[in-house]
């Protein structure tokens, strides 16, 4: 591997240390990253600057800096948020037209905790409309291109934190995940990105889409700097989050470097099946492989009821969405409709004007489900089969220590190419749809490339609270692999 | 099982959503092909097993948390109001429902 020689090419580890040094100033790092993410503005990755407060919390970690003391290993590293997370200083709009201009009256939690650790919020990222897409095209702010090949789409629903991180245009972004929304655009975009268990980070300030699934990670260039950014993350907010876990926060890099000999991974057959292409599937066999030399020991394990997942979610997902997005109603904020007959006029030509297509499908399904007459069909038949799906990964995990496979059935598509086909972009969520339904952790990691040259990620799925193992893992791969320090052309 | 244009018609109002001619006519399709999907979970035997709405309570018992009931939040009216589209006097206004 070579010494990086820019800014925006040192991990975030390194970052730090040359911050430590004063080789760099944090107030010339978060100009550096601002101006790169400027020129690339192409990307569609960021939605909201806000140069000021940007550099006035560079400001204050430079004052720390030169203190001298130890202080938090992200002092003075910038960050950026998907623009699901609320910001006092920032806009927060969901990538939705019904919280254009929305500014927050407070910080959520998750970035408020970066804050407190000197992190440098660089701007806000792009996102599907309320995190729902899996394609970053149903933004009402635009979509985001893949810096691999700008003609594909970075994944969703977190793609401008994929594509942001992806093209050097910030060393790690937070992001969210309720059926793959970190996983799968980190496979898209090349680059590594963690869920933890469902309840680890607060929820607390996350624009809400479906409540029991919605979970908070981070997308970055490694697993080391995966597991920094994590542990600053996650934590208690017991009372701000009343599914958050009461356990406390942990240093998740703790055990980065534990040797893997002996590690039992689990290979689901039904992530194997037919549906997944064969450059996927070479990819990861290959860094299936790679385990094997670093001594872990592979276990053909059954997670039955895959597929059924994608029915499951897709009544859950949307019938909790509908729920939470019943908030938009163009009283206390958000947009409201110039001309309208009466109070309940007033809801739906607001609703019908703030939310985009896709939104609308789910909250439409959404509704469906919960009416009266098909609760118990639908919601609740879904609801006990995710009972039998998070039983079988119990099952599974009797015989293995984590469970690996793809991320998704083929690399990044085209832009449009599943746009008028909600269905067919449901299909392809498969892969990452039962760990969240579960409430397991999940990683995307790189593992090489796939057609057309672009980026395959192989997910790597923890029992709960698991996380230092699935980083340790995804640490071991990296230190004997350089996949994940592959960069896009031109970045 | 298919829907009909009432049944989009029907929903739409309950979520109230105002759909016009080309959405409702998109939407009844779409819908209809997603519930094709949907169709496979509806035979799965689920007898004697209970709903799972949160993902942690098959491993640990979830007891809901209350909260003390005491005041946690100063006053923050100007703020919080602050992103309402029509406010006066600290009151946020809608189009009169009572005549």
């Amino acid at each position: 591997m070579t010494k990086p020689t820019e800014l925006h090419d040192f991990s975030v580890t390194e970052l730090a240390a040359q911050l430590r040094q004063r080789k760099v100033s944090a107030v010339e790092t978060a100009q550096h990253f601002l101006g790169r993410a400027r020129a690339n503005a192409a990307l569609g990755a960021f939605l909201d600057f806000n140069e000021e407060a940007t550099l006035a919390q560079a400001r204050v970690a430079d004052a720390a800096l030169a203190m001298g003391t130890p202080g938090s290993a992200l002092l003075g590293v910038p960050v950026a948020h998907k623009d699901i997370f609320v910001t006092r200083e920032f806009a927060a709009t969901a990538g939705s037209k019904m919280l254009s201009g929305y500014r927050s009256p407070f910080d959520a939690t998750v970035v408020a905790k970066l804050a407190e650790q000197g992190a440098v919020t660089l701007g806000k990222l792009n996102c599907d409309e309320f995190a729902m897409g899996s394609a970053n095209e149903n933004s009402a702010f635009g979509p985001v291109r893949n810096p691999w090949d700008t003609s594909r789409v970075p994944g969703g629903s977190s793609g401008g934190s994929a594509a942001a991180v992806a093209a050097r245009l910030v060393p790690a972004a937070t992001g969210t995940d309720t059926g793959g929304s970190i996983r799968q655009p980190a496979s898209f975009c090349g680059i590594t990105g963690i869920k933890p268990t469902y309840g680890r980070a607060s929820r607390y300030g996350m624009v809400a889409f479906a409540s029991s699934l919605d979970q908070a990670g981070v997308l970055a260039r490694s697993a080391e700097d995966c597991a920094l950014l994590l542990s600053a993350m996650c934590g208690p907010d017991l009372d701000r989050d009343s599914t958050s876990l009461d356990v406390p926060a942990e240093d998740f890099a703790r055990s980065l470097n534990d040797s893997v000999a002996g590690l039992r991974i689990g290979v689901p057959a039904e992530f194997f099946g037919e549906g997944l292409s064969a450059d996927v599937r070479t990819a990861v066999e290959l860094a299936l492989k790679e385990y094997e030399k670093l001594g872990a020991k592979l276990v053909p394990i059954r997670l039955p009821r895959t597929e059924l997942s994608i029915p499951v979610y897709y009544v859950i997902a949307p019938a909790e969405a509908s729920s939470n997005l019943s908030r938009f109603d163009g009283v206390k904020f958000g947009h409201r409709a110039e001309q309208y007959d009466d109070l309940i006029d007033m809801y739906r030509k607001t609703r019908s004007q703030g939310f985009g297509d896709e939104v609308k499908r789910r909250i439409m399904i959404g509704t469906y489900v919960l009416s009266h007459g098909y609760y118990d069909a639908y919601y609740l038949q879904a609801q006990k089969i995710r009972r039998m799906i998070a039983d079988d990964f119990q099952q599974a995990f009797q015989q293995c220590d984590l469970i690996a496979g793809p991320v998704a059935p083929t690399v990044a598509w085209k832009l449009g190419d599943k746009s008028d086909d909600p269905v067919a972009s449901y299909l392809a969520d498969i892969f990452t749809l039962p760990a969240s339904l579960a409430g397991l952790p999940g990683m995307s990691v790189p593992v090489g490339f796939g057609a057309e040259n672009m980026p395959v990620g192989m997910q790597l799925i923890g029992n709960y609270l698991q996380e230092s193992r699935l980083l340790n893992a995804a640490h071991r791969l990296q230190q004997a692999s350089d996949w994940h320090v592959a960069k896009p052309q031109g970045f | 099982m298919s829907l009909t244009s009432t049944d989009i018609d029907r929903i739409a109002n309950l979520a109230r959503l105002e759909l016009s001619p080309n959405e409702s006519e998109r939407m009844l399709t779409q819908i209809n092909g997603f519930f094709d999907l949907v169709e496979k979970m509806r035979s799965v035997d689920t007898t004697g097993l209970q709903p799972l709405a949160h993902p942690v309570a098959c491993w640990e018992d979830i007891v809901l948390r209350l909260r003390d009931d005491a005041v946690s939040e100063s006053d923050n009216r100007t703020a919080n109001q602050r992103n309402a589209p029509s406010v006066e006097q600290g009151l946020f206004l809608v189009p009169k429902v009572i005549e």
